[in-house]
This record gives structure tokens, sequence and C-alpha cells, in this order.
């Protein structure tokens, strides 16, 4: 390493392990950041400590879930991986990831599974040399940030083409990444479901997708699985979902298992949302793209969590209480289907922020498809965070009635209020910059209650 | 009485919310006891302009722009005819731009529709703000969210209003959207009708008044929360306002000129 890089990574795991001791953060970001103004090229060399592979994965929704199954699959086969901590998915983020491993270099690192932010891909792939990138999915998603999808869509190709010898893997489910990984790649790495899986409620309104990505006639649809997935063909040019190498069939769902079958393999998994099939997909495809050991692979997906700190389940005054996050149309959409799957009454708590990680911009919520809402047996639903009277107008527009709680310190008060005089099942979505707070006030709860139950 | 809206080309132009306008205007309807016929007019289908009481025209990506531009020589006469003719109509961003003579997007020149005396310029910076304008046509401030490339030169056109916060037509000018007959263009999205209730109710008893000669007034409905949703986005923003105001020009640059990302990052 040259003395540069090397007093950048001194400097900046010092600076991760000082935040850390003084309980200021967890240093996902800052380190990475100093780090980068002192060798704007760390990352390359960071890059070079991975002695296997490197698989990088973008795209709008399931990023974290599936760079997580990633980590969990080869750490279970005895490897040793890199990842980035939740959400620090830009370039600061990443190169933070590299820094702890880089200054105690004791045990070589295998693997780095690492999620990137679409946006800063270009520059993170340059430096980063992936040896697979695996797009999952592209819809609207924070567009006050990008635009629109067409900005999203050229920097994914720009950085794909940064990174010629990576092994490209892309959902061929989506009509736009597909064009674009087979503009930048012969013969990219493909997966899908070719079987209806995804309920009704699950499909939104407004989707991406509809027009040919080639030549601008409107796509036809033999099979459309939710937001912009589905099985397309262009009338016009030919184009269409190719058939992809990597699929999924018998797909059984009982009670929060689902079953099916990948590659031969049977599968069982804790999962609870066919999205979620996608996750592990994608997972299976990547390590099998870059020929990384697969024999572990369905006991490992037997273990692992796919809640992941964004669906969880306390018990709380014994009230179920789960947590769920919703971030842009198409998973608040995928929450609404799950939450019609519960048919017992049930209290909804929707905090909606517009703090800098959400987006300043809330307009998506009117994207989503909140109609369903009143068929979900929904006892009261009540909306809170700093753009809780957005959310209430939007459900006002559907004739659902709901409370809104616009003092955002009013917010615990409330959940304590549903979980002692509720229906007992509590469902609260958020979206981002929510969830962490949410979360450690709901586990300090349980956490106080356990205690209290003991003595 | 009942009044038909038609929605342009939903299948293209449907961006950043839009559709809360068209739900925004049903809605406002019903809870009078007026009828309200939606009709979708998707792109590859011809449009019957003369039975319509009320035009909406969203925005989309530049693509879907490409794309819409291609199909508009089909709607022009219609169109014109139908604005011509004092047809309301709420074009909203790329909606706006497409009324305009012509318009640029980060790859090529295009021909609007040419019913507005407008000129679209394209520039990479993009215009992406809480925006606060202040209408003569409303008591209440307009509040929205603008996110747009282009900048729009009205000529010696009607704005919508002057902007109190946020960019406007061309960042420049100081004036957001256009007025012209009964359309109202503007770049205002959040989405718009929802939160201007004043705004959906004006587009509506302006349709009503073409249609029916017995018609006087809308009845008012309770806006509790459509209130308290405009005046807490308005002051919120405005209170942004007064600190960029108070503050020395360094910090105005900041807030304004560095991209929310990085936003998130210094602070």
């Amino acid at each position: 390493m040259k003395m540069r890089s090397r007093l950048a990574v001194a400097f900046g795991a010092k600076t991760r392990c000082l935040i850390r001791r003084c309980r200021m953060g967890s240093g996902a970001s800052l380190p990475g950041s100093l780090a980068r103004r002192i060798d704007p090229n760390i990352l390359q060399t960071l890059s070079g400590l991975v002695r296997d592979k490197i698989i990088a994965v973008t795209g709008t929704n399931g990023k974290t879930t599936t760079t997580a199954l990633l980590s969990h699959v080869l750490r279970s086969q005895g490897k040793t991986v890199l990842t980035n901590q939740t959400g620090a998915n830009m370039q600061n983020g990443v190169v933070s990831a590299f820094l702890p491993a880089a200054e105690n270099r004791t045990s070589p690192i295998d693997y780095a599974c690492i999620e990137i932010d679409e946006m800063d891909a270009p520059q993170i792939f340059s430096q980063l040399n992936p040896d697979c990138i695996l797009f999952t999915n592209l819809s609207r998603d924070q567009l006050d940030r990008c635009g629109e999808i067409d900005t999203i869509c050229q920097k994914l190709k720009e950085a794909a083409a940064l990174s010629p010898k990576a092994a490209l893997t892309v959902n061929c489910d989506d009509a736009l990444l597909t064009a674009l990984a087979f503009s930048a790649s012969p013969s990219p790495f493909t997966y899908g479901i070719s079987l209806p899986v995804f309920p009704e409620a699950a499909r939104s309104l407004i989707c991406e997708n509809i027009f040919c990505p080639c030549c601008g006639e409107k796509l036809f649809y033999q099979l459309r699985h939710y937001g912009g997935l589905g099985l397309y063909r262009c009338p016009n040019c030919g184009f269409g979902r190719p058939e992809p190498k990597e699929s999924v069939s018998q797909i059984h769902f009982h009670q929060g298992i689902c079953d099916f079958e990948l590659d031969c393999r049977p599968i069982r998994a804790q999962i609870s949302s066919p999205y979620q099939i996608y996750n592990t997909l994608a997972a299976y495809a990547a390590l099998k793209a870059v020929k990384a050991p697969l024999d572990g692979f369905a006991q490992a997906v037997k273990t692992f969590d796919y809640g992941n700190n964004r669906e969880n389940v306390f018990l709380i005054h014994s009230t179920c209480v789960q947590l769920h996050l919703a971030k842009n149309p198409v998973s608040f959409q995928q929450k609404l289907a799950l939450l019609q799957t519960d048919p017992h009454p049930k209290d909804i708590l929707i905090l909606i922020n517009d703090n800098a990680p959400d987006g300043r911009d809330v307009s998506w919520l009117w994207d989503v498809d909140f109609g369903c809402l009143a068929s979900v047996h929904a006892v009261t639903i009540t909306a809170g965070g700093s753009r809780s009277r957005d959310m209430g107008l939007r459900l006002k527009y559907e004739d659902i009635p709901c409370s809104v709680i616009p003092k955002t310190e009013e917010t615990a008060q409330a959940i304590k209020e549903k979980t002692l005089r509720g229906t007992g099942n509590l469902y609260i979505i958020v979206n981002y910059s929510n969830l962490y707070p949410t979360y450690s006030l709901l586990s300090r709860w349980q956490a106080h209650q356990k205690g209290e139950n003991t003595l | 009485m009942k009044l038909t809206i038609g929605h342009l080309y939903p299948d293209l132009l449907n961006l950043y919310g839009d559709r809360g306008n068209l739900l925004c205007l049903v809605k406002r309807l019903q809870w009078r006891g007026i009828e309200a016929e939606v009709v979708p007019l998707p792109s590859d289908r011809p449009v019957d302009f003369s039975r319509l009481d009320l035009v909406l025209f969203g925005g989309g990506s530049d693509r879907e722009q490409e794309l819409a531009c291609r199909r508009l020589p089909a709607i022009r006469a219609g169109f014109q005819a139908f604005v011509e003719d004092y047809g309301v109509t709420l074009a909203v961003c790329g909606g706006y731009q497409l009324m305009g003579l012509r318009l640029q997007t980060a790859r090529q020149n295009l021909e609007g529709l040419g019913i507005l005396d407008i000129v679209t310029a394209w520039e990479a910076q993009r215009l992406v703000h809480d925006i606060v304008v202040d209408s003569p046509l409303f008591l209440s401030p307009v509040t929205g969210f603008e996110n747009h490339g282009g900048r729009t030169d009205i000529k010696n056109g009607t704005p919508l209003g002057r902007v109190g916060y946020g960019m406007g037509n061309t960042g420049r000018s100081g004036y957001e959207g256009l007025v012209y007959k009964n359309v109202i263009a503007t770049y205002l999205h959040g989405p718009l009708l929802p939160k201007n209730p004043e705004v959906c109710d004006y587009l509506l008893a302006q349709a009503l008044r073409r249609r029916y000669d017995s018609f006087r007034c809308l009845l008012p409905l309770p806006d509790q929360l459509e209130k308290q949703a405009n005046t807490a986005a308005a002051t919120r923003i405005l209170k942004k306002r007064y600190i960029y105001q108070k503050s020395p020009n360094n910090i105005r640059k900041f807030i304004h000129d560095i991209p929310y990302k990085y936003y998130f990052y210094t602070i």
C-alpha cells in the first residue's frame, strides 16, 4: 500500500473507533469521507484486499436484503465476507466498510458483498472493480435526488461500462434493466420468475416499463408481477423477456414459510411476502455468476432472517407489533398486499418523514394505490411523522378515515396507546428516517417488559 | 350535473404523483353530489375533445416526453380548439412544456403542441425545490414541489403567480406557471390539487360554468386537513426563506446549490 493510502486508512479507522467509542454514531460514513479526502483513490487500493470476488448489488428495491443474504450464505460456508452497513451505500459508506479490515489485516477477506446506491454507482465501480454486478430492479424512488428514472438508467449504464470484466447479473423481468444489461454485455446472467405468485393488491396502477426501452412501442405483458416487473414482449421490434438462466418453480406458501425449487435444489425460507423470492433468486444467480460455492445455499437460506431490521415483530403489552419499511411506491404497495394477507382486525400506523434520506418530496404517496386499505380490516388508521398531513390527505381522498398526529413528539405516545388499548395487532409502516428510531423505541419497550416479567 | 374529465396519456405522463390531481378533482365533485366521469386517453388511441369538460396533462421523464411528442400531431387540432373554446385544462410540468411551441430535453429539440406561446430550454442543473407561489387568483398560497430541468420562457403570457420561495419558470424570472383562458399550466407537483383545494375548486367551477348556464357556485367543503397541509407546507417553506434572506451570500449559495445527498453528508 502506498504511504498515502496507509495514512488514509489509519486516519479513517481511528476516526471510526473514536466515533464508536464516544457513541456518536456507528461511523458508517464520516470515516470514509475523511479517508477519501486524504486519498481520493483509496477504494481502488482497498478493493485489492479482497482475495476472491467482489459482488456489487444495485437497483431500487431489495439491495439490502440481497446483500445480507449473499453475506450470510458465504459466511455459512466458512468464508470471510466484508459488507457495508445497512444504508451506508454511497461512496463514503463503501470506503468506511473497508476501513476496519484494511487496518488490522489479520484475517484475509475472501468475498466482499457491497450494496451500492444507484446514483453513486459510476464513481464507485470505477474504483471498486467488482467481479459481479447485480441489478435487482428499477422503479421510481427519491426522484428529488435523481430527477427521473432515465437518469438512474444512464448512471447504471455508465457504471456497467466502467467494469467490463464484471459478470452482469440482471433481473430479466425488468424490461429497462434487461435492455441495459444486453447493451452492456453480450450475454448477461439472467434470473426471473415465470409463475404468477404475486397477489392482485401488489400491482400498482402507476408503474414503469410500459413502453419498450428500445423502440418506444407499448409493451405487451403476458403476466405482470408487480411494479414494472413481468413477462413482456414488444410487438414492434421483437425485444422481449429472455428465458431466465435461473428461475424458481414449485412455489408453496404456508404460515410464514415458503418452499420452492431453485435450480433443482429444494429451498425452504422464512418468507411471508413473495417479493423475497426475488431476493433469494438474485443472491443465487450472483453467486453462480462468480462461481462461488453453492452447496450450503439451501441450508443457509433456511436459517436466514429476511427481516433484517426492516420487517420486525415485537410483543409489547401483549400486542403483536410489526414494523415495516416502505420507502417508495413499489415497496409500499408490497406492504399493503402483505396487510391483506392478515385476516385479523388490526390497527395501522403510518409514519412519513421528509428528511434527507427519505427524499424531500412526498408526492410519491399518490402513486401508491391506497384504495385496498379499505378492505384490510383496519380498526384504526393513524398517520404520523413530519408529513403526517400529506399522508392523512392521501387517505382522505380515498375516503378512508384516518387520524393525524402532526406533532412528531406525540408519535411514541400514540404507539403506546395502540399497544395498550388497540386490537392487539398493530402494524407500523415507516419510511427510512423513521425506521431506526421506531425500531429502537420498540425494542427498548420489549426489553423493558421482559425485565418486568422476570422480576 | 356531471363533468367529464379526460386524463391525457396516463400511460406516458404520470410522474411525481400527478394521478393525485385526478383523484382530487373526482372526489371534490363527488363529495358535492356532482357526477364525475373519468376518461383515460391513452397514447395509442384517438382523442375526442368535444365531449370533455376538463383535461389533465401531466408530466413524464425526458424519454416519455419524447414518446409523447411523436403522438402529439394527432391531437393538436382537437386540443387547440378545446383550449380556445375555454375548455378547462391543467397542465403540469411535462404537460406544461408540451403545450408550448418548442421544448428541449437532454437529448433533442422537440416540437410542442403550440397551443401556448411559450418556449422551453433545457439546462443540466435541475430545479428541485419546495415552492410557494403567491397567485392573484387564489387567497391561500399555492404550495408544491418542483423538479424540472426545463426553463420556460412565457414571453408576454400571464404567469400563475409570483414565486415566494423556490425557482418557478426559469429560476430567474420570479414567476411561476402560466394562465391562458381556462388553462392553468404549472411546474408544481406535490401533487398540486389536494394541497391547494382552492385551485381545484377554481378549475371545477370554470368547467361547470362552461357546461351549465344555470351553474352559480360550488358548495364549500370542510377543508380542514387540506388547509392545515397547505399552511404547514407554506410556513415551513417560508421559514426557510427567512433564513435564506437573512443569511450572507455564501450560505444562500450553500442552501441552493448543493445537491441533497451532499447536503445530508455535510450537515
